[in-house]
This record gives C-alpha cells, structure tokens and sequence, in this order.
C-alpha cells in the first residue's frame, strides 16, 4: 500500500480516527505522517494531533455570540483572562473565573452536561452544612426514584431520613 | 523538593504492575479499570498560566501532602517531566501512568505509587489528576481508592470548590465531581463483526465516549477500546459509575455472544487465525507495534476462549505493554530505527511467549 499523501513511499502509519463514533482510515509513510505531525512513530510529543482543547474552543464560540460587544471585554479580576481568550483556548484561567463570567456559565453548563448544580463529593473539610445539604439532595432524589417506582416502604424510610437531616441543618 | 527519581528503570518491570499480574471481574473481556479524579488548588493560576516556579511549587505541595500518608505512599515515586527523555515519557504515557498531554508539558509531574495502582498527575490540564488503575471490571474499587487518595490530599491541600458547581477544573467540561472513568474492554469479535462503530455511536446519547488505546484522539489498537463517562456534573460519582457499568455489563454480553456465536459456526476459521497469529508472534523477525497487537489481541482471544491453554490472560497483559512504541527502546537503553525496533520487538516478544 503506498502512501496517501506522497503516494510515493510504502505506507508504514496507519491511523484510524475514531471521533464521536466516526471512523476515519489514514495510510501514510513515516516522513508524511511526521510532516503532517499526526503521529511521531509513538506519540507526538510537539505537534497537537488532536487538541481537545481547539475542539472544545469551537464548542464554546456560540456562547460569544450571546452578548454585545462592549468596549471592554469581560475578564476575571483575578487572573486577567477575558472570556474572549477562553472562548479561543477553552480552557478558564483560575478558579475565580468561575465566578467572573457566572452570567455566561449556565447555558454552557447546561450544553455540557445538562445540568448546573453539583451532586457528589463533597470535601471533608468543607464540613457539615454542605455535606449535609447535599446528602439531602441526593436522598430527595432517591425518594422521587422510590416514589416513581412505588416502592412506598422504601419511600418513607427516606422521607424520615430526609426529616432528620433537615432538623440537624436547622440546628446547626 | 524531596526525593525525585530520574530514572524509571523500574517501571520496566511489569511484574511489579498490579493490574497486569491480577485478573479482576470479567477479565475475558475487560482488561482494566480506571478512575482520574481532576482537583485544582484554590487561588493558584491554573497550570497553563502557572509560571516554572509556581508550578514546581505545586509539585512540591503535592508531593508532600502525599507523603502524610505512609501507607498509601509506601515506595512512591516522583518524576518530573523536565528530567525524563521522550522515551520515557512515551513509555509512561503507553503504560497509562500519565496522559500525552502530562508528557508535552515540562512544568508537570506524576507521583507513581509502590504497586503502581495510583498514579498523580501534577500540573496537566488541572492541578492535579488522581489516577487510579484496576485490573478487570472494577470503576468501584478504582474509585474507592481514588478518593482516598483525594482525602489524604484534601487534608493537607486547599482544593476549589464551589458549593454550587463542585470542583473546579480548568476546563467546563470536567466541572462537579470531576471523574472520568474508563474501562478499556477487548472486542475482537465486535470488531470482525465490524459491530463496534455502531455500538460507539449510540454512545454518546448515554453521554459516553469511547477513546483509542492511549486516550484522546488515539486510534485503537489489537482491538482495545476504552470506554468512558463524558458527564462530569450534575450526577454523582456512584451514578457516574452506575450507568458506565450497565453499558459495559452490556458490551460485554454482546462481545461473549458473538464468541459463542463464532465458535459454534465458524470454530475451525476461528481455531485457524488464532494459531497462525500465535505461529507469527512465535516466528517473525520484524513486527510493528500494530501488527504485533492484531495478533497479540487473537492469542488472548485463544486463551480467553481456552483455545490456547499454555498461557494465561496475565501474561497478554503484559504483552501488550511489550509491543508499545516506547518499551522496546527502554529495555535497550537507546533510540532505533523503525527496522531495529520491530526487530527486537519481534525477539523481545518471542522470548517472552516460548519462555
């Protein structure tokens, strides 16, 4: 098999792409494949054969359209990013950006995972409340589950459940 | 800084690897487990905006919050990326220690447990990535551990948390708990069956993604695909997990189907390609790490239908480690040709199946 790209040298690389199910063959002999910097022999260690994160850019363009231009762009106080950069790298500059472009997040979000607010771990140290908030939310979830399936014992062992952490959150 | 080690000699051998040495839950069709848990450290610049000091900072914080915990700890390692060759860093990434995206990067760092079951990436794409491997069907018993991991770490680091987003990443679409797991399965019967693609599309209308050998944007080789949660917010870990091992509980039936199929119609066909895939891997004087695989993928398709007797599903394990890119020019110590590769590829890998 020759080459697809020099269509001169023997095919040596053989790529197949699998992307969101798609597959793509690519035949190339090792001077290609390196030129086009898909594949160095093992991994390419330089050249981006991939980058998520330029997927992701394109992914996250939309999300510009849906405020005016202004004059400045918006960017976090903290690590000076604008939300045009990230647009570009997708990828957010600190922790605190999360909080400087809130009004941007949620449709992203939403896009993303189809959800907005965080169920699961918790870290320990955060401690009680949040702990205990999310435990109820995730019990309330278990109970419409319960509910749904009419499994009505089951139900009101959460319900009590449910009631004693609340109380506790009151309390504290 | 503490003990950092330059070298990783002792990485090469695969014996010390629980989950190449171990067989876990359906191991006939799932190779490993895996779980990466992303965390960042609260008011510090995420890694690509980090400069070379702050980011040795973070590897210094890491590490040491690591060693608190001297069990988990016992015989860890800490490599930077900055003292390692490409070939090292190749091997890493293809002994699934780290990601390609960790080996491009010379500001990050992986801390590698004695038993090699934990792995932390400092400084990817987020501050650090807890990665933990089992042997077989085993996301829980992966997750199990990389929590503790996230808590031994926790105690010592502030991570960014939001009470109403989670964890914070770098990047959105691992915001929440920031989980992936990964099961990476063997289907060569699917895949004859060309079966595969269509499964795969249907993924990802139950927010999976199916990923090639080494992770993103790799192809898949000697028929391994790795299969992985994309959702990272809005469920929790054990759900995450849930619904990952009802797919694979799913693909995994499909994939034993089809061998029994096979077998029942085709037994002789399929006797056939399996022992001349053996007689090749026994015989050749030149493989490529991607033939190698084919073959190498059918031999463990022979044992795991008790085809082939006198070996065992450990040993392909450790076969497939063998054929990577990266392995055979560690265990020489030096850079080759392609020729000189395959070459001692095809040696390395016949002593180690006529032993």
């Amino acid at each position: 098999m020759m080459c697809d790209e020099c269509k001169k040298r023997p095919a040596t690389v053989h790529i197949t792409k699998i992307i969101n199910g798609e597959k793509t063959l690519l035949h190339l002999c090792e001077q290609c494949a390196r030129e086009k910097s898909i594949f160095d022999v093992s991994f390419n260690l330089e050249g981006e054969p991939f980058s998520m994160q330029k997927f992701l850019a394109g992914f996250f363009e939309p999300f510009m359209r849906e405020f005016p231009e202004k004059s400045q762009p918006l960017s976090c106080d903290r690590c000076g990013l604008t939300f045009p950069r990230f647009s570009q790298i997708g990828r957010f500059g600190c922790s605190h950006c999360y909080e400087a472009f809130k009004g941007q997040l949620d449709p992203m979000l939403r896009r993303l995972h189809g959800k907005t607010y965080h169920v699961g771990k918790v870290p320990k140290r955060r401690g009680g409340k949040i702990r205990i908030k999310s435990e109820i939310e995730r019990l309330k979830r278990e109970l419409q589950e319960a509910v749904n399936a009419e499994e009505y014992e089951r139900a009101a062992v959460l319900r009590d459940k449910i009631r004693e952490l609340e109380q506790k959150l009151g309390r504290g | 800084m503490g003990v950092r080690d330059v070298s990783i000699e002792e990485l090469l051998d695969t014996t010390k690897i629980e989950w190449i040495n171990s067989t876990g839950p359906e191991s006939d069709v799932v190779i490993t487990s895996r779980v990466r848990l992303a965390r960042n450290l609260k008011d510090v610049p995420f890694p690509h905006l980090l400069s070379r000091t702050q980011a040795e900072e973070v590897i210094d914080s890491v590490y040491r919050a690591f060693l608190t915990n001297p069990v988990l700890s016992k015989d860890a390692r800490l490599y930077l990326m900055k003292d390692l060759s490409d070939t090292e860093k190749n091997l890493l990434v293809e002994m699934h220690f780290i990601s390609p995206d960790l080996a491009k990067d010379d500001r990050g760092a992986v801390i590698i447990s004695g038993d090699r079951r934990i792995s932390i990436m400092i400084n990817e794409e987020d501050h650090l990535r807890i990665q933990c491997i089992f042997s077989g069907l085993d996301p829980q018993g992966a997750y199990e551990l990389a929590s503790r991991v996230d808590d031994v770490l926790e105690e010592q680091l502030d991570f960014a948390f939001d009470e109403r987003l989670g964890y914070l990443t770098a990047c959105p679409t691992n915001v929440g708990t920031g989980i992936r797991v990964s099961v990476m399965m063997h289907l060569p019967v699917l895949t004859m069956l060309k079966q595969v693609d269509r499964m795969f599309s249907t993924m990802a209308q139950l927010g999976l993604v199916v990923r090639g050998l080494y992770g993103e944007g790799t192809e898949s080789w000697g028929n391994l695909y790795q299969v992985s949660n994309q959702i990272t917010l809005g469920k929790s870990e054990e759900d995450i997990i849930q619904n990952l091992l009802s797919v694979a509980g799913q693909i995994i039936s499909s994939e034993r189907q089809a061998r029994r199929n096979l077998k029942g119609e085709d037994r002789l066909r399929l006797e056939d390609r399996i022992s001349r895939s053996y007689g090749i891997l026994t015989n050749s004087k030149l493989l490529s790490t991607q033939e190698a695989m084919g073959y190498i993928s059918d031999v463990r398709l022979g044992v795991d239908m008790g085809i082939i007797k006198n070996l065992k599903p450990e040993e392909i394990n450790n076969l497939f480690i063998t054929a990577g890119p990266s392995y055979i020019q560690e265990v020489f110590k030096k850079t080759m040709t392609p020729l000189e590769r395959d070459l001692n590829r095809a040696n390395l890998l016949r002593q180690k199946l006529l032993r």
